[in-house]
């Protein structure tokens, strides 16, 4: 997924020279994920731009540039680290737009490594997509795998609208089904670990049914969208997974149409719960489909506790809590 | 004719492959600054923000007004500090190496830094340290099986299995808990030193960051709560050069000191050589009486170098000369010590020889010791329990249903 975000940059720098990238480390060193190595040299300085550690700074100077015609591509180094870039997201980056009646936009693209697995505790697992969606006015995505890592973040690049993009670290070498004791796996083998080389785009607000089944729909994104896949065959079900891919706006037309059909819906996120992503997609699902219903909604989510790092495994939404998940929707009803 | 305004990328001197140069880094001989005296306007003091303190000579000689007086006693308590320290950082990240621990951050080369500093504050005093000071909770204390325990958050682990290695905290001894977010504790330092004043105590709060850090807004925030205040604050930075792969410059240091920070927001600022433990002491006792005496806050920038990689996470060789450390032209804070020491007539090699045979003695029993509260594979473990508590003072129902539904999972136990 690495190089498939490489590759995004490559193109669009490539194509469009108002693209710029910004970020801590990531230029001469490459990203400490090394999501932008070789692109400095290919561009030179002026447009792949190691930053002071200043997130607000790196998203305020996005803004300044995204008004004066540039297509700034900002990477926070965590998404645990984005706070301090906050106020600029919400006061500024999200309304620049309606207060200036469409006269001021900023094109800004923010990628941020999110969500844990890695042993990172508390300050390198944050999934706080949540919180981004809320805002209202910018865009929010969170990817799954290299295909759609490309094709989004070329489709967000492009957008005139802000986008927040979440790029699960967990993920970053390969997918993961969430049974921390198998050995890891590359995406060499994965149907969508493979990458075209040129420009695609994968369109903004369209989620994807991963597989399609008829026992129950499971709604997920990132990571939990391969320990799904998973759980679903442990479980022994027909499942009927959907990548939601952009959180906002929310594809709810795909969601309704599966849900209508299979009745049952489970729906799944890394991060914590109280008032998390997932508590909109449960809202939005029951208000489309409640006549179809046939068991009640439900959620496996990170607990709302700050991410610990002993009790990562615990902590995760890892296979088992899936299979439950699962389990407890077909029974009930 | 207009020119076009170009952007400044700011440039290492050197980057692998090239020979060190460390040309950039303005030097003063040893006892060449004034030392003014604690209450002295920041308008004639000016000159310690530009200037580099330094007491060590370099045939290990304390010269000029610096200079302070302290007894051999305590220089060789200081000695001991910093030899455990880097012992123990050196067991630390040989065990991380070996997956016993998930990560490590070594202070290797910086230990005058938080050694020297902390020997000039008051046990009443309270410290808020960066990742890289674990040479203060050494020296106040913090027993290394503690330290130890939480990096493997094990059951004696003092944070409960809730933080990656290295973050540690000491109530007992005023040293506070460390964040992963780079600078957040600096205004907080400046809050706590404004709580003295308010109580009506006597106690004094400093903090410490890296050079990079000072790019954060909470820097400014620090300093200008502390300058308008006048709160009883000493504000310390860590300029070892780099901050993970980009040097000191992209925070801002290749115009201006960071010392000079200080005198914008209208404070004193002290730029000293951060390996001259002599040196790093003096300048904290001068900003500590200035700070308990109402004199109010002082930004101090360390001038030091970061020996080792950023962290078990990181690979030095990619972005800067392997061998730029023996370069550096304030050497290495353990021998300079051991240097004036032998000056002295207090110390010999091999005095060195078998205290450092001691402090890696000491680390291994308390690593031994440390084990046996168990590691990451193996038991005793930590009750998972402990994941649902200290969210807030009293568990709310949520939690407490959500802690339930864990345990049922794995079969009531944990
Ligand atoms: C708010 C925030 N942004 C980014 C990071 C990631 N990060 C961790 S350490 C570091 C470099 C810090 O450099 P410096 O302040 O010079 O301290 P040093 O590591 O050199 O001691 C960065 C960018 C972080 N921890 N917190
Ligand atoms: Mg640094």
């Amino acid at each position: 997924m690495i190089q498939a975000i490489r590759s995004a940059h490559d193109v669009m720098m490539e194509r469009d020279a108002t693209v710029v990238a910004l970020g801590q480390d990531i230029g001469y060193f490459g990203g400490v994920f090394r999501c932008t190595e070789g692109l400095q040299k290919k561009y030179g300085e002026h447009r792949v731009i190691d930053a002071p550690i200043a997130e607000g700074g790196i998203i305020g100077t996005a803004i300044g540039m995204g008004v004066n015609g540039l297509r700034p591509v900002a990477e926070i180094q965590f998404a645990d680290y984005i706070y301090p870039g906050f106020d600029q997201i919400v006061s500024e980056l999200s309304r620049l737009r309606y207060r200036s009646c469409g006269d001021f936009f900023a094109p800004v693209t923010i990628r941020t490594p999110c969500g844990g697995g890695i042993r990172g505790g508390q300050t390198h697992s944050q999934s706080p997509e949540g919180i981004f969606t809320h805002i209202s006015g910018v865009k929010t995505v969170m990817v799954s795998n290299p295909y759609d890592a490309k094709g989004l973040l070329i489709a967000a690049i492009e957008s005139n609208d802000p986008v927040v993009f979440f790029e699960p670290k967990r993920i970053y070498n390969g997918p993961f089904d969430g049974d921390p004791d198998k050995p890891s796996v590359s995406w060499a083998s994965h149907p969508k670990g493979e990458v075209p080389e040129g420009y695609y785009t994968v369109p903004l607000g369209k989620a994807e049914i991963i597989e399609k089944g008829t026992d129950l729909t499971i709604v997920t994104y990132g990571t939990i969208v391969h320990v799904a896949q998973a759980a679903a065959k442990k479980a022994g079900v027909d499942a009927e997974i959907i990548d939601v891919r952009t959180l906002m706006p929310l594809d709810v037309e795909t969601l309704r149409d599966s849900v209508n059909k299979t009745g049952r819906c489970l729906v799944a996120h890394e991060a914590t719960r109280f008032c998390g992503y997932g508590a909109e997609l449960v809202a939005s699902v029951q208000k489309e489909c409640f006549w179809h219903l046939e068991a009640p909604i439900s959620r496996v989510t990170g607990w709302d506790t700050p991410y610990p790092h002993a009790f990562e495994w615990q902590y995760f939404p890892v296979q088992q809590r899936l299979v439950d998940g699962i389990r407890k929707v077909m029974e009930a009803g | 004719m207009t020119k076009n305004p170009k952007l400044h990328i700011p440039q290492p001197t050197a980057r692998p492959g090239d020979p060190p140069d460390f040309s950039y880094i303005d030097l003063s001989e040893a006892g060449a600054i004034d030392r003014p005296p604690t209450d002295a306007a920041v308008r004639d003091i000016e000159y310690l923000a530009t200037g580099l303190v330094r007491v060590l000579d370099d045939d290990h000689e304390a010269k000029g007004p610096w200079a302070p007086d302290l007894d051999p006693e305590t220089l060789l308590k200081a000695l001991e500090i910093m030899v455990l320290t880097r012992a123990y950082d050196d067991r630390m990240l040989r065990i991380q190496r070996q997956g016993k621990i998930s990560f490590y951050i070594q202070a290797l080369g910086e230990e005058a830094v938080s050694v020297g500093p902390g020997l000039a504050f008051e046990d009443g005093d309270m410290m808020f340290p960066a990742y890289r000071n674990q040479g203060l909770y050494i020296l106040r204390n913090t027993g290394l099986v503690d330290m130890m325990c939480q990096c493997l958050s094990n059951t004696r682990d003092m944070c409960k299995g809730r933080q990656m290695p290295i973050f540690y905290h000491n109530r007992e001894k005023n040293v506070f808990s460390i964040s992963g977010n780079l600078t957040t504790q600096f205004p907080q330092a400046v809050g706590w030193a404004m709580g003295a004043a308010i109580k009506g105590d006597d106690h004094i709060a400093a903090s410490w960051i890296g050079d990079g850090s000072t790019a954060e807004a909470d820097f400014h925030h620090a300093l200008t709560f502390a300058a308008v205040y006048n709160a009883p604050v000493v504000l310390n930075v860590t300029n070892n050069q780099w901050a993970i792969s980009t040097f000191q410059g992209f925070a801002g240091g290749e115009r201006q000191s960071f010392a000079s920070r200080g005198p914008g927001y209208g404070m004193p600022g002290i730029r000293v050589d951060g390996n001259d433990l002599l040196a790093t002491y003096a300048v904290s006792r001068w900003a500590a009486e200035r700070a308990r005496s109402g004199g109010g806050p002082t930004l101090i920038e360390f001038v030091t170098y970061r020996g080792g990689a950023h962290s078990t996470s990181d690979d030095p060789t990619r972005y800067r000369p392997k061998d730029e450390w023996k370069a550096f032209p304030l050497g290495d804070p353990i021998e300079r010590l051991i240097g004036h020491l032998e000056q002295l007539g207090q110390w010999s090699r091999s005095q060195q020889e078998s205290l450092e045979v001691k402090m890696k003695e000491k680390v291994s029993a308390a690593w031994k010791e440390a084990i046996t509260f168990g590691t990451m594979t193996d038991p005793p473990f930590l009750d998972v329990e402990l994941m649902f508590e200290d969210v807030f003072e009293e568990t709310p129902q949520h939690l407490k249903e959500q802690r339930d539904k864990l345990l049922a999972m794995r079969g009531g136990r944990s």
